[in-house]
Formats: C-alpha cells, sequence, structure tokens
C-alpha cells in the first residue's frame, strides 16, 4: 500500500491511496484505532472516492509522520454488522440497466441483491451513501439528462457505485428500484442507515 | 414565550455554532458565518455561546417580542430601535413584550447578529438549530409570521463590554496555506492568484465567498476523484474563479483545491461586501 499524506490548512491531513480497496482497508484501520482509542484525537474523518481527510487534528505533523508507517490489513469480508435493506426492484430505469448488463431485468434483482455492498462514503446530500460491491463489469454511466426530481427511497446506479436516495431531489443516477426504508432521520440515534464502512445488504422485497 | 417575524431582509437565518462532526455523512457544519460576533452577541445577553441567534443578511430584520427579554445586535454595524426609539448597537438592549424591534440595514458589513437572552428555542437537528442552506437541515429561512420560541434566560447580561465598531474589511486580506491540490495549476496561476486584484463576488453566499478577477489556469486535464472540503478551501471549478468555502459548503467535492484559509480569516470574509478588494497572500505553515 502506498500512502501519500498531504497537507490541509492548519489541522487537516488528506491520506491519498491508490484505488478504492486501499481507500476501504485504510479507512477500516482509522476506525478500528479510533474505536480502540489509539488514533489521537480527529474531529472528522471522511473517506471518499481515493482518499481519507483527517480533520481537526491536534498534531498534523505527528500524525502525518504515524500514519505512513502503519501496516494496514486488506479488508476482510468480516463478521461486522450488515444492514438489509427490501427492495422492489421496479426502478424507471431497470429495462436500460438490464439492457447495459446484457440479462433480462429479473436477473438484475438477482445479481443486484446477492451482491455484499460496502458503504464506501457519503456526500451529495445527508446520508446519500456511495456503495461498493459490484463487480466491474456492472459499471453503468449515468442518464444523459438528469431528472429533476428522484422519489426517496430510490435505489439507484452510476459508475461503480450503487446508491439510495435519502429523500427526493434532482438526480442522474439510473433508477433499479425503491425502498421504503428511511434512510435519513436526524431525530433518531442514527440519522443515516449508510454510513461510511457499513455493510448493506439488499433483499427482494416479498421473496 | 416568542418572537414574531415582520421582515427579514434579504436572507435571515436561525444560527448557532453548527453541527461539525457529521461531515462523513454528508452533513455540513453550518453555523454563524461570523462566530465572534455570534459570540459576543450572546455574551452581552448572557447566553452561553451554544445558543441560537439570528443572522441577518444586509437589510437587517423586525421582530415582534412576545414577553420582554434582553437583545444585543452585533455583527454588521446598523440602526437599532425599539418601537421606533434608537437602542444601542452591541449592548443589551430591554425590550418590553410586545414591542417592535428592528435590526435596520448594515451601515457597513454585510451579517448583524441579533441574540435574544435565553437564546431562540427552536428544535434543534443533530444538535445544533443552524438552517444548513446547503443541504436543507434546521429552521428554514425566517419568512414573515414565523413565530420563534424563546428559552429561559440563564444568565445575567455582560454589560460592561466596550465594543468598537469593526470597519468592513477593505481590503479583505485572505492568507493562503498552499495545497492540497496546487499541482493541479500552472505556476503563473500561483502568482495570479496572490498578486491579482480580486473582488468580492455578488453571488457570495453562506455556502462560498464568490470572488471575481484573473482565471486559474489548470496545469492538467481530467476530473479529480471526489474528495472531503475542509472550511475555508479555495475550491477552483472550471470557470477557473476560486470560490472559499464558508460555513455550509459541502463535505466532499470533485475540483481541486488550490489552498486553504485559515479559519480566523473568515469572519472577515462574511463581513465583506460585493465589490470589496480581496487580496490573497500566500502564508508558510509553522513547523
Amino acid at each position: 500500500m502506498s500512502t501519500r499524506v498531504l497537507r490541509v490548512g492548519l489541522d487537516a491531513l488528506l491520506v491519498e491511496l491508490d484505488d478504492a480497496d486501499e481507500t476501504a482497508a485504510f479507512h477500516a484501520e482509522l476506525q478500528r484505532r479510533r474505536a480502540a482509542s489509539v488514533l489521537p484525537p480527529v474531529a472528522e474523518v471522511v473517506p471518499a472516492e481515493r482518499t481519507v481527510l483527517l480533520d481537526g487534528v491536534a498534531d498534523p505533523d505527528a500524525l502525518a509522520a504515524e500514519l505512513t508507517g502503519w501496516c494496514v490489513p486488506p479488508l476482510r469480508a468480516t463478521t461486522d454488522e450488515t444492514v438489509t435493506v427490501p427492495v422492489r426492484y421496479d426502478g424507471a430505469d431497470l429495462a436500460e440497466v438490464a439492457a447495459l448488463w446484457g440479462v433480462a431485468e429479473d436477473e438484475v434483482a438477482r445479481i443486484h441483491s446477492a451482491t455484499e455492498f460496502r458503504v464506501a462514503f457519503s456526500g451529495f446530500a445527508p446520508g446519500f451513501g456511495y456503495l461498493t460491491g459490484l463487480p466491474e463489469r456492472y459499471r453503468v454511466p449515468r442518464r444523459a439528462v438528469p431528472r429533476p426530481a428522484v422519489p426517496a427511497g430510490s435505489i439507484a446506479l452510476a459508475g461503480p457505485y450503487t446508491g439510495a436516495y435519502p429523500r427526493s431531489s434532482p438526480g442522474g443516477w439510473q433508477l433499479i428500484g425503491h425502498t421504503d426504508t428511511v434512510l435519513w432521520d436526524p431525530s433518531r440515534e442514527r440519522a443515516a442507515l449508510f454510513s461510511p464502512g457499513t455493510r448493506v445488504r439488499f433483499v427482494i422485497e416479498g421473496a | 414565550m416568542s418572537v414574531t417575524v415582520l421582515s427579514t431582509g434579504l436572507l435571515t437565518t436561525v444560527q448557532d455554532l453548527g453541527r461539525p462532526g457529521h461531515a462523513h455523512l454528508g452533513v455540513p457544519r453550518s453555523g454563524a458565518l461570523d462566530q465572534p460576533a455570534h459570540r459576543l452577541a450572546n455574551r452581552l445577553v448572557g447566553n452561553p455561546a451554544t445558543a441560537a441567534t439570528l443572522e441577518t443578511t444586509v437589510l437587517g430584520c423586525a421582530v415582534r417580542t412576545g414577553r420582554a427579554v434582553t437583545v444585543a445586535v452585533t455583527g454588521a454595524p446598523c440602526a437599532v430601535r425599539v418601537d421606533g426609539r434608537p437602542a444601542a448597537w452591541a449592548a443589551p438592549v430591554r425590550v418590553p413584550a410586545g414591542a417592535l424591534l428592528e435590526v435596520g440595514a448594515a451601515t457597513s458589513g454585510v451579517r448583524s447578529y441579533v441574540a435574544f437572552a435565553g437564546g431562540l428555542a427552536v428544535t434543534p437537528v443533530l444538535g445544533s438549530r443552524s438552517t444548513d442552506l446547503l443541504s436543507g437541515l434546521g429552521p428554514a429561512p425566517l419568512a414573515v409570521g414565523d413565530e420563534l420560541a424563546l428559552g429561559e434566560p440563564c444568565g445575567p447580561a455582560a454589560g460592561a463590554d466596550v465594543v468598537a465598531s469593526p470597519a468592513a474589511p477593505d481590503p479583505l486580506l485572505l492568507p493562503v496555506l498552499i495545497g492540497p491540490r496546487d499541482d493541479w495549476f500552472t505556476e503563473r496561476s500561483l502568482a495570479v492568484l496572490t498578486g491579482s486584484g480580486y473582488r468580492v463576488s455578488p453571488t457570495s453566499n453562506r455556502i462560498g465567498l464568490r470572488v471575481d478577477g484573473p482565471p486559474l489556469e489548470r496545469a492538467r486535464e481530467g476530473e479529480l476523484p471526489s474528495e472531503g472540503m475542509v472550511l475555508g478551501s479555495v475550491q477552483v471549478p472550471p470557470d477557473g474563479r476560486p470560490v472559499v468555502f464558508l460555513a455550509d459548503h459541502p463535505t466532499t467535492g470533485g475540483y481541486p483545491v488550490i489552498g486553504v484559509i485559515p479559519a480566523a480569516a473568515l469572519p472577515a470574509a462574511a463581513q465583506a461586501t460585493p465589490g470589496t478588494p480581496v487580496r490573497f497572500t500566500a502564508v508558510r505553515r509553522r513547523r
């Protein structure tokens, strides 16, 4: 693993990794160390596609030096808690996704629901997770023309990611289904059902 | 008891110290843009810094108070009136029950802060009462007719402060710690950023301070994978005009950040009126 650490402002570090897998492994290592209280206090840990941002670091120079010496194990399929989300695979773009994948529509549902996903990072809107897990051959482009309003609960694909819209918003992802599960509720203990590192499995509703 | 909103100026929002700590969920930090002014207003009426105040924009606001309450107006200097009579700016002002409190247009600067003893008791979201204009968390921006609940006063007003009326920044001086993505720009771009006359753009808002001036030239094409953004990031979108991220900034972004403005310089950015000259100065980190 090659870990490049960039200074950001006075008290933040941007850790740059080689690919999505290394980023996931590094983020998991950060979470382990944070949970074990062996990571110096950090105000925010924000993973993204190829980076993890550490913001609000008391001694960024010391932490930067420490990070580069870490031995980070590859991400294992762990016994971490898995969130299960029932889905009706009836999205407006299901036929198009099936055509792109070269399979029947019900096969899209079977393949997608047989995949173990992990929330790689969040962004775009509170509680919107970018989930990885689908093999490379199932990547699909964004829609050429985004929709002005994607319904809340929509399950959608773009590039390597599966996403779920916590609330209605404009969006250019390909809609494959819908869930009634509440993905974002700031009044509950766990506001975002999908937070970085969470394992997710989608199940066919009624199946 | 509550206050009733009678006018909202250009934009008036409820703000406190924001909701940091949730950036990994896509939640902006939000909070008062001019935090020293927000803290001072609270202190003047005996509130903790965490109490919610009103943040006005350029044209002030007006409310009617449901009970007698001590208020203080700080930040951008402005005329303060209680039932039409002039009252002190940046000092505790006793407003009788049912009186009209008018916070006038800023005579300089952009944002005034109005603290009420006891604070505004709107429902907190993720531990903060701040309005977040990017993601829509917290109370909606104030509308005429809104009723805002007041909390219970909890401390004596600190009346002894002598507050100098702050001059609006002119020029706005913004120290920049270069990086993390300065390698995405030409050498010349760095010189352009720190050596050119920029001006505050009227399109600035709580999400970012936008500037008009020469565009910054990229040294490489292509897209940067989305990455985490910090407060004060100077992000450069494809049009080359830098945007300084303020409290409601997105938590991740895909445009390269050429440098970062330390947080201590940002309250001035919140008070810079459109057209104000902006000077970026490269500074080094002390090791």
